[in-house]
Order: C-alpha cells, then sequence, then structure tokens
C-alpha cells in the first residue's frame, strides 16, 4: 500500500536543511509537491539560490530519508517556476530561526530585532552572509554580530 | 511560443550563459584574496549566483542545440573563439575598485535584460530570468553603493574609481550593440530589443555615479567583438587556461 501525501510530508519535515539543521526541508519551503506517478513517488523541489550548493545535497537527503520509509522509487523533480520566495518559510521554521540566532525575513528588508538581546537597535555589515540566503547584521546594544535571513 | 531559427536561440542563451560563466569565474578569483573578510564573503556569493545562472542558461542551450552537450561540456570543453560573451566581463579584475566598477556596470545591465526576460514568450527563458532577477537585485545594490562609497571616498579611491570608469566605460556600448540573432530573438518575442534599455540604463548609471562624483569619460568609441565571437580580447584565453585546465588536463573527471 502506497503512503498517503499527508504522512509523506510528515516525513519529510524530518529532513533537516544541510545548512541550516534547526529547520527542515518542509520549514524551507522547497518542497512544493509530493505526486504518486504508478510506483514512483515524484517530489517537486525548488531551489533558493542558483548557485547554492546546498541544492543536491537537499535532493540526496529528500531520497535517502524517503528510501529508508520504504519508498523504492523516487524521483525528485527541479521545478524553478515560480521562484522561491522567502514567504515560503513556515511560521514554525521562522520562530526555529529566531531560536537559533537567526533573524527571520522580513518584507521592510532588514530584521525585526536582534536574535539574542531582542533590541531593535542593529545596522547592516554586508547584503552578503556565510550563505547565499543570509546577510550580515550587527547589534549595537549587545555589539553581536548576527546573521539575517534575506527576503527574496 | 513563437517559432525561431534553433541555431540562433542556442547563439543566443550561450551569450546569456557565457556572460556569467566568464564574469562569475572572475569575481571568484578573488576568493580568499578581498581586502576585507565581509567583502570576500560578498564576492564569492556574488560569484557563486553567476555559477549558478549560467548552469541554467548553458544548460538550456545545450538542450537546444540537441547535440548532447550539457552546460559542463559547453563550459569547460569550448575554445576561445566559441565564447560568446561582451569582452566586459573578460576583462582583469585589477584592483577592488576595478573590480567593483565591472561588476556595477554588468549589473546595471543585467538587471535591465532579466527584468524584460522574465516576460519572455519562451517559458524556460522567462522562468530562468525570474529566478536569476531576485538575486541580480542584491548584486547591483551592492556593486552600486559600494562604487559611490569609493568614489565619494578618499582622494585616493575616488581617483582609482575614476580610473576604473575611464577604463571600463568604452566596453558599455557592446552590451547594448545588436545583431541579426538579437533582432531574430525580438521579433519572436523572447528577449527585449537591447536598444530600448540604452535609456534607462543611463539614467540609473548616471545617477549612481554622480552621486558617487565620477565623470562618465568623452567619446563614443566602443570595443566590441565578444558577444559575436568575433574577437575576444587576449584576457579570455589566459582565464580559459585556469578555468578549463582541470577538464583539459584530465578529460572527464568528476567528483
Ligand atoms: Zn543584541
Amino acid at each position: 500500500m502506497k503512503p498517503a501525501a499527508e504522512e509523506i510530508w510528515d516525513w519529510l519535515d524530518a529532513v533537516p536543511d544541510p545548512e541550516i539543521p534547526v529547520i527542515s526541508v518542509v520549514d524551507l519551503g522547497i518542497v512544493r509537491e509530493v505526486n504518486w506517478d504508478g510506483d514512483t513517488l515524484e517530489v517537486a523541489v525548488t531551489p533558493t539560490y542558483s548557485g547554492c550548493p546546498a541544492t543536491s545535497v537537499i535532493s540526496m537527503d529528500i531520497e535517502t530519508a524517503l528510501h529508508d520509509r520504504g519508498i523504492r522509487d523516487v524521483r525528485i523533480k527541479t521545478q524553478i517556476s515560480p521562484p522561491w520566495t522567502t514567504d515560503w518559510l513556515s511560521e514554525k521554521g521562522r520562530a526555529k530561526l529566531m531560536d537559533y540566532g537567526i533573524a527571520p525575513p522580513r518584507a521592510a528588508g532588514g530584521p525585526d530585532c536582534c536574535p539574542r538581546c531582542k533590541s531593535t537597535n542593529v545596522t547592516r555589515i554586508s547584503q552578503f552572509g556565510s550563505t547565499p540566503c543570509k546577510a550580515q547584521w550587527r547589534c549595537a546594544d549587545c555589539l553581536e554580530p548576527f546573521d539575517y535571513f534575506k527576503c527574496i | 511560443m513563437a517559432q525561431v531559427d534553433q541555431a540562433q536561440l542556442f547563439e543566443f542563451l550561450c551569450r546569456m550563459g557565457d556572460n556569467t560563466l566568464v564574469l562569475g569565474h572572475r569575481v571568484s578569483e578573488w576568493c580568499g584574496l578581498a581586502p576585507v573578510l565581509e567583502e570576500d564573503i560578498a564576492l564569492a556569493n556574488t560569484a557563486l549566483d553567476l555559477i549558478g545562472q549560467t548552469q541554467m542558461w548553458l544548460g538550456l542551450a545545450g538542450e537546444v542545440e540537441g547535440k548532447g552537450r550539457s552546460a559542463d561540456d559547453l563550459a569547460m570543453l569550448r575554445d576561445v573563439w566559441d565564447f560568446r560573451n561582451v569582452l566586459l566581463v573578460e576583462q582583469p579584475n585589477g584592483d577592488f575598485g576595478q573590480t567593483m566598477m565591472r561588476q556595477f556596470l554588468f549589473d546595471a545591465w543585467h538587471l535591465a535584460v532579466l527584468t524584460a526576460l522574465a516576460e519572455s514568450s519562451n517559458d524556460r527563458i522567462a522562468a530562468i530570468a525570474a529566478k536569476a532577477v531576485k538575486e541580480v537585485q542584491y548584486h547591483v545594490e551592492r556593486s552600486g553603493d559600494t562604487v559611490i562609497g569609493l568614489g565619494d571616498g578618499t582622494s585616493e579611491s575616488h581617483q582609482r574609481m575614476q580610473k576604473a570608469l575611464n577604463l571600463l566605460w568604452p566596453y558599455v556600448g557592446e552590451m547594448f550593440v545588436t545583431d541579426a540573432v538579437d533582432d531574430a530573438m525580438a521579433k519572436a518575442g523572447i528577449a527585449p530589443d537591447l536598444a530600448t534599455l540604452r535609456a534607462a540604463f543611463d539614467t540609473h548609471v548616471g545617477g549612481i555615479l554622480t552621486e558617487a562624483t565620477l565623470t562618465i569619460p568623452d567619446g563614443k568609441f566602443t570595443h566590441k567583438g565578444g558577444k559575436t565571437g568575433f574577437q575576444h580580447s587576449e584576457h579570455l584565453g589566459h582565464m580559459l587556461t585556469q578555468m578549463q585546465w582541470l577538464q583539459r588536463a584530465y578529460p572527464g573527471a568528476t567528483w
């Protein structure tokens, strides 16, 4: 018997993002569709950034997780349209990012507050950060630098 | 989807992909060498975006060509005369200021072209452009800010940025020169008529350069021959010896 899509989504929600392991690939919003095509499970994945080296690792991790659950035939379909947007990050994922020390994306273009001391007195250091999806910011109160998940 | 000559479409896609490939490689040459850590990271991320975009453009080019060549084959196994990038992007990095001036002039053009391509009559091209344009908005924000910061900075940084602009400005015209390939793409609604993008480019770039207290040099001379493959500058061949070294020395090597 083929597992239902809902159950598969739960399994995928346990696959961590390789670069920010506190959130899952489902939290990140890159898993777009899960469909059975005969006995093959097709998973549509939308890459975050064109050159993000994590994309191929993510596809591999998804395949491995599904194989471990007994699904033998998995096909990963890369879907670039519509392009990935940070609007697809789950609410759960946003909260986890904040706890982890990464300010979640905001339409305003910058973090709400410092993830450590919650001060709103923050300034940008650079539009780019340790991974393509992040920018570097600094808190003017606790003086700690922190990552901000860029809004795209 | 409008019908278009597939050889011309292949040519157009190579132009898009070779611009991002050559600039992406050039920018990656800074990795570990930039003046400060933040800039090193920003340059590496910009290079990464450009190489990622290359994979999509050249991947599609290979499909259109229909000879079984992958994006990697096109990137690593073609010679200088088969490259279709504009001459601007193959120019050497020079100092940090020159690298950022080259980046800004390309980014401003790239943003305008991708914005138009996102409305392409070809769905595949529209999808790649819609993805890439989001990344390029960040590129141009940073390169524009940096050009302003250094141009309107110290007398040393100002003088270096003016020198970079004088050197690179004659390469801008080639990005807007059109030929039969561009005309065919424009006619099929696949790509914009490049000439129509020039006025907005001049306003955008002119505004930033004025804020940077820099002066666009006089003269209409334009270096060209890169996007048609007619004549690249001497620099591209030297760059390819580095970029393609591994695949040339160990054909078929994989990770
Ligand atoms: Zn703080």
